[in-house]
């Protein structure tokens, strides 16, 4: 008989004859207490490039980069590392798609003739080639440049050690 | 400030989205999604536009110390978000998910801490209120550090959607859970409505021109976990179109979750036939595999196969790969005529025979045939609806949910219902386009915000279901014989908000000062009932369907049964109430609909 079944019904039609007494419900049992916390190690990340592993360990989460990276793939078929390959383009492309979107530099397509012109941004072009005189310039466009659009890291985390790029995983049975 | 504050309560995802009231800038496609700061890994927060529905809750040691600190509270145990999810996959008895299907769960006791399901002792659990109040408590203390400078939420209106399904138990049990995080002026709306105020907003006046009197607004709702049907008419009122809410359908367990895994149960059959087993970690990289090579096939008609690889748990990637394919074939046989099968409108979803002994656990639907289920839906609504014809005729459809960005499957349920409305010799229904899939019901429930200030057009509705309350009959003890339940109707079906009723004077007796048991009753289809009207045997009635059991102490002398009047009302909030006032007498009783106290 169910927990439930014991009850009386609360509402019933007057004059049905007098509710029987029910029986006294359990007290609910109380919470367990949370076990007292260990003290975990200080982290001691590498305070100046803090960003740079902070990174690194994104695309490693995201896209198995490190694993790629120091996997020796002499072995394999190319279909393999091809496949794995998919895994490293997906997860990492959606780490700069969403972190540090990135356009290319010059719009124009690649093996185009563009123009620099004189007092060019050195930081934007690079000349290569016969580079004489002051310009401006015409040159046929071999690689037409990257450039970050913005810069949206996430605060780089103080509370982890940053060295550590991915944690071992040891699943218990 | 004052803000129309809309949440998307959803069961995979959550989602907050907000206007200024006295601004006519930033409506529309401008509206305002906050964005949630939430842990993305240990250490990292970040502030995304959707709030994954999911709570971990961490060991004490389990991270580094702080790693899981957040800008508005440093000794966090109890995470929700991205993280929750990504980590609590993998350790599953330490995630709770789909809480929110808990909270309309039949039988169990949404506020006992129960979740996660069947989790080790020593995990802290936590109620279905307790994970839902978590959720809504991370959203406000994301409004609170962006905005509260200019509004705390817990002094603004704010409405939050909950299924059309939803029955008044679980609708009030959102309440409390609104209340827990600290919102207490919380309004609720129904999701399908929801996402047709989105569509309204997103064609300003121009939905004059789209909708007409006479028109049956079909919302066909398939989000992450569930399925959820509405009906909406279109009327005129004295030369103005007005809309009010028709029918909605039952709750049922079945979304794009689902469909992700039946792809991915497919493909693992084949790797066991090499002889490879995928260990779970594996199965869930292979879901992701699947969502994406899903997304990518129905985007671009002209693919014939999409690339998947399941990466190894190891640090061997090239060599711990294993790679598939998912054929156009495959993925139109399990999802498109798997989900949404071509059916006629008189075939209902199969009932799986329950075994005598079944494991307690979420009611997944049955039926994996979306189609059917929607079959089922207008067959049972024309007749209660007074249509007549066999099944409700729907003149157009507004898809909501993100499993309909896929083109192909929002093409195949116009085919399989227009297919009926064919048959039947009824003009084909159109599509409303135009709606946000993602963020639609977040926006929508803004909107609503906004609406209720005084704006623009207000869908009417009222109670979706009648409501029923459990009387024993008067009756001389009979050893085997337990006499029949009465269902008493205390509300009635299209009860509208900030009404009451009261139950024409009965003969009624309620027992106080010991612990006894409600039940109540609730049908989606009965609509002429009214206040009063009893139904002898609500047991063997085929469309009442019966809440969870809910047991009481009422304060009173001890056993006493003292005589009273029923009475019922739908409080502006949405939530339905019970009162029992004694007769003659200054007692006055609530009845909660969800209570188990001690």
């Amino acid at each position: 008989m169910s927990f439930f079944a014991r009850l009386k019904l609360a509402l019933s039609i007057l004059f049905g004859g007098p509710a029987p007494q029910a029986p006294a419900l359990p007290a609910a049992a109380a919470p367990p207490a949370p076990s007292p916390s260990p003290e975990p190690p200080r982290p001691t990340p590498e305070a100046q490039h803090a960003s740079a592993l902070f990174v690194l360990g994104l695309l490693q989460r995201e896209g198995r980069l490190l694993d790629f990276l120091q996997e020796d793939i002499a072995g394999f078929a190319d279909a393999d590392v091809g496949a794995a390959a998919r895994v490293v383009h997906e997860g990492c492309r959606k780490v700069v798609a969403r972190y540090l979107p990135v356009t290319p530099v010059v719009k124009d397509a690649e093996g185009a003739t563009v123009q620099v012109p004189k007092g060019f941004d050195a930081n934007r072009f690079r000349l290569t080639g016969n580079v004489t005189g002051e310009g401006p310039w015409s040159g046929a466009l071999k690689h037409h440049g990257w450039v970050a659009t913005k810069v949206e890291l996430p605060e780089v985390p103080t509370s982890v050690d940053l060295k550590v790029l991915a944690p071992a995983e040891v699943e218990i049975p | 400030m004052k803000y129309a504050i809309g949440i998307d309560l959803g069961t995979t995802h959550s989602a907050l989205s907000y206007l200024a009231l006295d601004s006519e800038k930033g409506r529309g496609a401008h509206q305002a999604v906050l964005p949630v700061p939430q842990l993305t890994a240990p250490g990292t927060v970040e502030a995304r536009q959707l709030l994954p529905s999911f709570l971990y809750l961490a060991a004490a040691s389990e991270f580094p110390r702080g790693s899981l600190a957040l800008p508005w509270r440093d000794d966090n145990q109890q995470v929700v978000g991205e993280l929750a999810r990504s980590h609590g996959a993998k350790v599953p008895t330490r995630l709770v998910s789909s809480a929110k299907s808990w909270l309309c769960h039949p039988t169990v006791d949404h506020r006992a801490a129960i979740l996660p399901w069947q989790a080790p002792a020593d995990v802290t659990k936590v109620s279905p209120v307790e994970a839902t109040a978590r959720y809504l408590e991370h959203l406000r203390a994301a409004w609170d550090k962006e905005l509260g400078a200019k509004a705390k939420l817990s002094a603004q209106e704010v409405v939050v959607t909950v299924p059309a399904s939803f029955d008044a138990a679980a609708r009030d049990l959102t309440l409390e859970a609104a209340k827990q995080a600290g919102l207490p002026r919380v309004t609720l709306l129904e999701e399908p409505q929801a996402a047709l105020y989105a569509w309204l907003e997103a064609m300003g006046e121009g939905w004059r021109k789209q909708l007409k009197p006479g028109d049956v607004l079909l919302v066909v709702d398939v989000g992450g976990g569930t399925s959820d049907f509405s009906l909406i008419g279109v009327t005129d009122t004295g030369g103005e179109l007005s809309l009010e809410r028709l029918a909605v359908g039952d709750h049922i367990l079945l979304g794009g979750d689902n469909m992700d895994l039946a792809l991915a149960f497919s493909l693992a059959e084949q790797f066991k036939a090499q002889g490879k087993a995928l260990d779970a970690w594996q199965l869930a990289s292979l879901t992701q595999g699947c969502r994406a090579a899903k997304e990518a096939l129905y985007q671009d008609a002209g693919l014939k196969k999409a690339p998947i690889t399941v990466p190894g748990r190891g640090s061997s990637l090239v060599g711990g790969s294993l790679k598939t394919e998912l054929d156009r074939e495959d993925l139109e046989r399990i999802l498109t005529d798997g989900f949404f099968p071509r059916v006629a409108v008189s075939e209902l979803p199969a009932q799986a025979r329950r075994s005598g002994l079944a494991q307690v656990g979420l009611p997944y639907a049955q039926d994996a045939g979306v189609t059917r289920h929607l079959a089922a839906f207008l067959s049972r609504q024309a007749a209660s609806l007074g249509l007549g014809g066999g099944f409700a005729r729907p003149t157009a459809v507004l898809f909501n949910g993100g499993v309909f960005k896929a083109a192909p499957l929002k093409a195949r349920v116009l085919e399989v219902l227009n297919g009926w409305l064919s048959t039947a010799g009824a003009p084909a229904a159109r599509e409303l386009e135009g709606a946000d899939l993602d963020l639609a019901v977040a926006r929508g429930a803004a909107y609503y915000g906004w609406v209720k200030a005084g704006h623009g057009i207000r869908i009417r509705g009222g109670t979706a279901r009648a409501y029923y309350v459990g009387v024993e009959a008067a009756a001389m003890a009979v050893p085997g014989y337990t006499p029949p339940v009465k269902a008493l109707c205390v509300a009635p079906f299209g009860m509208e908000e900030g009404t009451q009723a009261d139950v024409p004077p009965q003969e009624f007796g309620l027992v106080v000062g010991e612990p006894t048991r409600f039940r109540f009753f609730s049908s989606s289809t009965r609509r002429d009932d009214k206040v009063g009207d009893c139904l002898e045997d609500a047991e063997a009635s085929g469309d009442l369907e019966e809440l969870p059991p809910t047991e009481a102490t009422l304060p009173g002398k001890g056993g006493a049964l003292v005589p009273v009047n029923l009475q019922a009302a739908v409080t502006e909030l949405g939530a339905l109430e019970l009162r029992c006032l004694e007769r003659n007498g200054e007692g006055r009783w609530k009845l909660e609909l969800n209570v188990r106290t001690e």
